[in-house]
């Protein structure tokens, strides 16, 4: 083989497609182009540890800035992909250079919703998506007293629950009737929220916003909701779901909706180009095609395509783990149940020390951990390997369930 | 060379099972890996969980919080987002003990 391969996108995808190339034994060009100015680093820790403090940057990088050097990567942080062609396999970065490319991978991620209400442009509305975000709400986190966050989504249920552990009063306002509804649904949702009126968070359900309100300096003073409230803050915070960064794919004539649509091995319908991580629209063997936008599912998308760009034809088959970490109560879920028609708990819900498994034709397909981290472990093979559970085994906190494997 | 300590006796670490011991308040946790027993540093590198209250698969270590996943022979982090190996120890028995060198 000839040619770099080229990475689009410096973050826990490109980052662990590098990395999956040297271990698999490519010792050719590897080319990886981030427009952020640093190196990959764990984007998670955004909304927890890093905004409450107790993470640096430095320790959040996923390779020390020395590894690309040492693994012979030409890293180019800080670049643009401007143009992709996929005829001539070449590419042209925001500086001019030009790359030739035997095969490359889309990982350009995603970006912010952003909310179109009068007063949108004050300061101190902050989005989270990178460091730089990052670093703008810890700096009024220490200089002021108050906050809205809009939308209670994984985000914004994150960054409330590490702006109440830093001390600021918040007030949550969310369409939605209750927390984490989208993923978690009604009864579980209220658990959630729950844990969060627990910390002191005032919660507004049925709401949205429809307007700042500014001081004249022009920093946001208040948060007016569709029912007309306003509610003072000295800054917000609003994390209301992304949108794919699907353009240079777009251009480059590769097939696109809700994200760069890839078969079950992450190839994409161009030849030699593929895609992973929060962009990729996949055809998952076990549920169907989507998108999902988490860490776990990145690197390991990542380390899949690196593989099969190596020969090694792998299906992607990964059960899609997550985690969500809010005061000390930890989130975490695998597989994916929109309709499930039984959900078997274990464990006690009313004390936030449970495990939800969701099953469909008797079938485990997706599993919720309330402080239940080795329980969601257990039952990934489970979901994997698609068996039909014992209902009443699956109940029972004393089944071991790796036993249930079938 | 590091002084070995008895942390407790092979029956406590059923194979493909893991132990955590205090050993003057550092928490080092055995693994039997069919009969053959690893010793590491309890605290995950990555986040400060207990890997003890992880699970075992193959002669991996996985940290149940993030999905770390540690060799327990290397200490080397294999997947998930830990960087930094975890510290391994020496590990024998004695007779139905086992012995922990720091």
């Amino acid at each position: 083989m000839s040619g770099a391969i080229l990475i689009v996108g410096a973050n826990a995808c490109g980052q662990a497609t590098a990395s999956g190339l040297r271990e698999g034994g490519f010792d050719g060009e590897i080319v990886l182009v981030g427009d952020e100015k640093v190196a990959p680093y764990e984007r998670p820790v955004l909304s927890k540890e890093y905004l409450q403090g107790t993470r640096d940057l430095e320790r959040s990088f996923l390779r020390p800035g020395a590894w690309y050097e040492e693994q012979g990567i030409d890293a180019r942080f800080g670049t643009r992909v401007e143009a992709l062609d996929v005829t001539s396999k070449s590419a042209v970065l925001d500086g001019g250079d030009q790359i030739g490319w035997s095969q490359v991978m889309l990982a350009t991620g995603i970006r912010n919703r952003t909310l179109d209400v009068p007063g949108a442009g004050s300061s101190g509305i902050h989005y989270l998506r990178d460091v730089a975000d990052a670093d703008r709400i810890r700096s009024d986190i220490e200089a002021s007293r108050r906050a809205v966050v809009v939308g209670m989504g994984f985000i914004g249920a994150e960054v409330a629950a590490s702006l109440r552990t830093s001390g600021i009063e918040v007030t949550v306002v969310e369409p939605l009737e209750t927390a984490l509804h989208r993923v978690l649904g009604s009864e579980f949702g209220h658990v959630i929220e729950g844990l969060h009126a627990e910390h002191g968070v005032d919660m507004r359900f049925g709401e949205g916003v429809s307007a700042f309100e500014s001081r004249p300096d022009g920093c946001v003073a208040a948060v007016v909701t569709s029912s007309g409230d306003s509610i003072p803050c000295d800054f917000a915070v609003v994390g209301i779901g992304t949108i794919p960064n699907t353009e240079l794919a777009e251009v480059a004539g590769i097939d696109h909706e809700n994200g760069i649509l890839v078969d079950a091995q992450l190839h994409t319908d161009a030849p030699d180009v593929w895609a992973g991580g929060d962009v990729a629209n996949h055809d998952h063997p076990l549920f169907g095609r989507m998108r999902v936008e988490h860490f776990d599912n990145a690197i390991k998308m990542g380390a899949t395509a690196a593989r099969n760009m190596l020969g090694a034809g792998e299906v992607f088959d990964d059960p899609h783990w997550f985690w969500s970490d809010q005061y000390d109560c930890s989130i975490q879920m695998a597989g994916h149940a929109p309709e499930p028609d039984e959900v078997v708990i274990r464990g006690e819900v009313s004390s936030r020390d449970f495990a939800a498994f969701f099953l469909v034709d008797g079938v485990l397909r997706q599993v919720l951990g309330i402080n239940r981290p080795r329980d969601v472990r257990r039952s990934l093979g489970l979901i994997r390997s698609q068996v039909s559970p014992d209902p009443v085994a699956l109940s029972d906190p004393d089944t071991d369930l790796r036993s249930l494997s079938g | 060379m590091a002084e070995f300590i008895t942390v407790g006796m092979a029956g406590e670490v059923p194979a493909g099972e893991m132990k955590t011991f205090e050993i003057n308040g550092y928490a080092v946790t055995v693994a039997n890996i069919d009969g053959e027993f690893r010793a590491f540093q309890d605290e995950c590198t990555h986040q400060t969980c207990s890997l003890g209250e992880g699970d075992i698969e193959g002669s991996n270590v996985i940290c149940v919080c993030h999905n770390a996943e540690f060799d327990i022979r290397t200490g080397e982090p294999q997947s998930g987002p830990a960087t930094v190996a975890v510290p391994v120890f020496e590990v024998r028995l004695e007779g139905d003990d086992i012995q922990v060198a720091l």
